[in-house]
């Protein structure tokens, strides 16, 4: 019975998050379809800071321009930061990962000691001091963030190659006269995608809420591009007369974010029962 | 013990060296003008060249950047972090006045993080399956999920605003009052997280033979979970959250900004804005050493807590 319980809660993590990210990608595909004003130009100075009503759903900011489609264009922003920054994490986490499993000796070594370092400095001091460097932008938040959290993705990909090295189906391979980048991409990668799967899926979480704080901070995504922490750190000033504009951003962050991390979780109870202990 | 610790603090130095190495390239071919900066007259050209000559030789700025760093090791193996490019002061002593703040602001919040999240999920893991649990985690999940700084608005709306309950920001001298609403914000997330860490370690010490051997010689199902179960989850819990407290020693810049606490963290974003360098590093580094810092501890408590472990510290 109890075991019955756990599975069905486990397949509800998985069509609950599945469902919400499915949900966000849609509305960021089609939202000029979807956005009743445009986010940026359709500004009205008339109708600033409107309260929640038709035809503004969510009221207006400062502006006068429509939170609802801010919002629906806004899941664009963070969707194409998560995705891109994650997918260059994942990329120099599993070659760097990969590799060191599989060759081990002089190169294992630097790239762990390079991996320790990588996770003794906190990744918004190191993403604040890249944007420090490069300047606020789009480009640069996924310069900053594709580069600086690929430790995790390094670690399990590491873990898991060396294990990979010593079974049966590695030997196999070799003893059929494959190349070791061969039997790495071919027979490993495919091997042990499912940990890499789950990371990077809790990754594309962790990068949209680390954007919109360098976005509050005003070093992520400037105006007047719709993103939700830019949104969010602009309302700051109107939080007392106007708390709407403070809100709907922040469900929208919070929703898409819970999403993914359900989704991850879900992903995680289905490929590895097993590594629920290590990564939290 | 004591040996390890000393030699675990010696480890240190080559990771500091490195940190601070990658982090004094970096910040050290910004593009911004630190001269032009300073006098806030950028682009008016009511600043000369030699001016900014001048300022660049005061701050050493002409210097090749090999010979800069050699310069700032130089000063940080005597505790000297240089000088603020914009107020002139030290940067240790503007350290020093920020440092406390955001201590203090880290240690509550992950007081209140270890103090909520432990025993959340350890009456999770009790529950299994049960209401109770599905409640707390997808409270804990939720937790995660949460921009911290969206929560902090939230919480200054209704708790501040509203209900005039507690002041919005400002740190009021250290009063009790002005740290809960930002260490409240700054811990939530790691509530959460600290919740679903114990409840998996939990979950799966349960399992394991000590614990049936224990109910088997007819120990309370109170001691089993006090001497057994807590003991050992604890493990995995003290690691977790030292590992996260340089997390949330980063985090602190965002509810620093959005509580206007006089903290490194806003110490930080300010200095960045402003290009002050020195300070940028300093800020930096104060973050990472606290981090390494309190993973020692993290490392000794173990040895507190498991006795296999202190023996293994020859």
């Amino acid at each position: 019975m109890n075991k019955n319980v756990r599975k069905i809660v486990r397949q509800t993590n998985l069509l609950v998050g599945g469902c919400i990210t499915l949900f966000v990608i849609t509305v960021a595909i089609f939202a000029p379809v979807l956005a009743p004003f445009h986010p940026v130009d359709d500004a009205d100075l008339m109708v600033s800071e409107e309260p929640p009503g038709a035809p503004y759903y969510l009221g207006t900011d400062i502006q006068g321009r429509d939170i609802l489609s801010r919002v629906i264009y806004g899941a664009r922003i963070s969707l194409a930061v998560g995705l891109v920054s994650q997918t260059l994490n994942t990329i120099i986490g599993v070659l760097f990962g990969l590799s060191a499993g599989f060759f081990g000796g002089r190169w294992d070594d630097f790239v762990m000691g390079l991996t320790n370092i990588m996770l003794s400095i906190p990744a918004l001091v190191f993403a604040l001091a890249i944007m420090a460097l490069l300047g606020p932008g789009l480009i640069n938040v996924f310069i900053a963030m594709g580069f600086t959290n690929w430790s995790f993705s390094c670690r399990i990909t590491r873990s898991q190659a060396l294990a990979a090295k010593s079974l049966d189906y590695v030997k196999a391979a070799r003893a059929l006269g494959y190349s070791r980048i061969r039997i790495m991409f071919t027979q490993v990668l495919p091997n042990i995608i499912g940990p890499i799967l789950i990371i990077g899926t809790l990754g594309v979480a962790w990068a949209i809420l680390l954007e919109a704080a360098l976005s509050f901070l005003g070093l992520g995504v400037q105006p007047p591009t719709p993103s939700w922490g830019g949104m969010l750190s602009a309302a700051r000033e109107q939080l007392f007369t106007a708390p709407w504009i403070s809100i709907f951003p922040g469900i929208a962050i919070f929703v898409t974010v819970l999403g993914l991390n359900l989704l991850g979780d879900g992903l995680r109870d289905i490929l590895d029962p097993h590594t629920q202990t290590q990564i939290s | 013990m004591f040996a390890y610790a000393v030699r675990r603090l010696l480890q240190f130095i080559p990771t500091i060296l490195a940190i601070s190495l990658i982090m004094f390239v970096l910040l050290n071919v910004l593009p911004g003008n630190a001269a032009l900066m300073a006098r806030g007259e950028q682009d008016t050209g009511a600043i000369s060249t030699k001016d900014i000559e001048a300022m660049k030789r005061e701050w050493g700025l002409d210097k090749p950047l090999w010979y800069r760093y050699a310069v700032y090791l130089k000063g940080l193996a005597v505790g000297d972090l240089g000088k603020s490019f914009l107020r002139r002061e030290p940067v240790i002593q503007l350290l020093k006045e920020r440092v406390w703040p955001t201590l203090k602001l880290a240690m509550v919040a992950m007081f209140i993080a270890i103090g909520l999240g432990v025993p959340l999920g350890f009456y999770s893991a009790l529950r299994q399956g049960r209401v109770a649990d599905t409640v707390t985690m997808i409270g804990a999940v939720s937790g995660v999920s949460m921009p911290q700084f969206w929560l902090g608005l939230l919480l200054m709306y209704f708790v501040s605003v509203k209900l005039r309950l507690l002041p919005p920001q400002g740190y009021g001298g250290g009063d009790f009052k002005h740290i809960i609403l930002p260490a409240f914000t700054l811990g939530i997330g790691y509530v959460g997280l600290l919740a679903r860490t114990t409840r998996a370690a939990v979950v799966e010490i349960l399992t394991l033979d000590y614990i049936r051997t224990a109910r088997a010689k007819g120990l309370s199902e109170l001691l089993i979970n006090q001497k057994h179960v807590l003991r050992n989850a604890l493990i995995l819990v003290l690691t977790t959250a030292g590992l996260q407290f340089g997390d949330l020693m980063a985090q602190t810049v965002i509810v620093e900004k959005l509580f206007s606490w006089p903290g490194l963290g806003s110490l930080l974003v300010d200095s960045i804005f402003q290009r002050d360098i020195p300070i940028t590093q300093g800020c930096i580094l104060v973050i990472i050493s606290t981090f390494l810092l309190v993973n020692l501890i993290v490392d000794l408590l173990y040895g507190v807590i498991d006795p296999r472990i202190r023996a293994s510290y020859k």
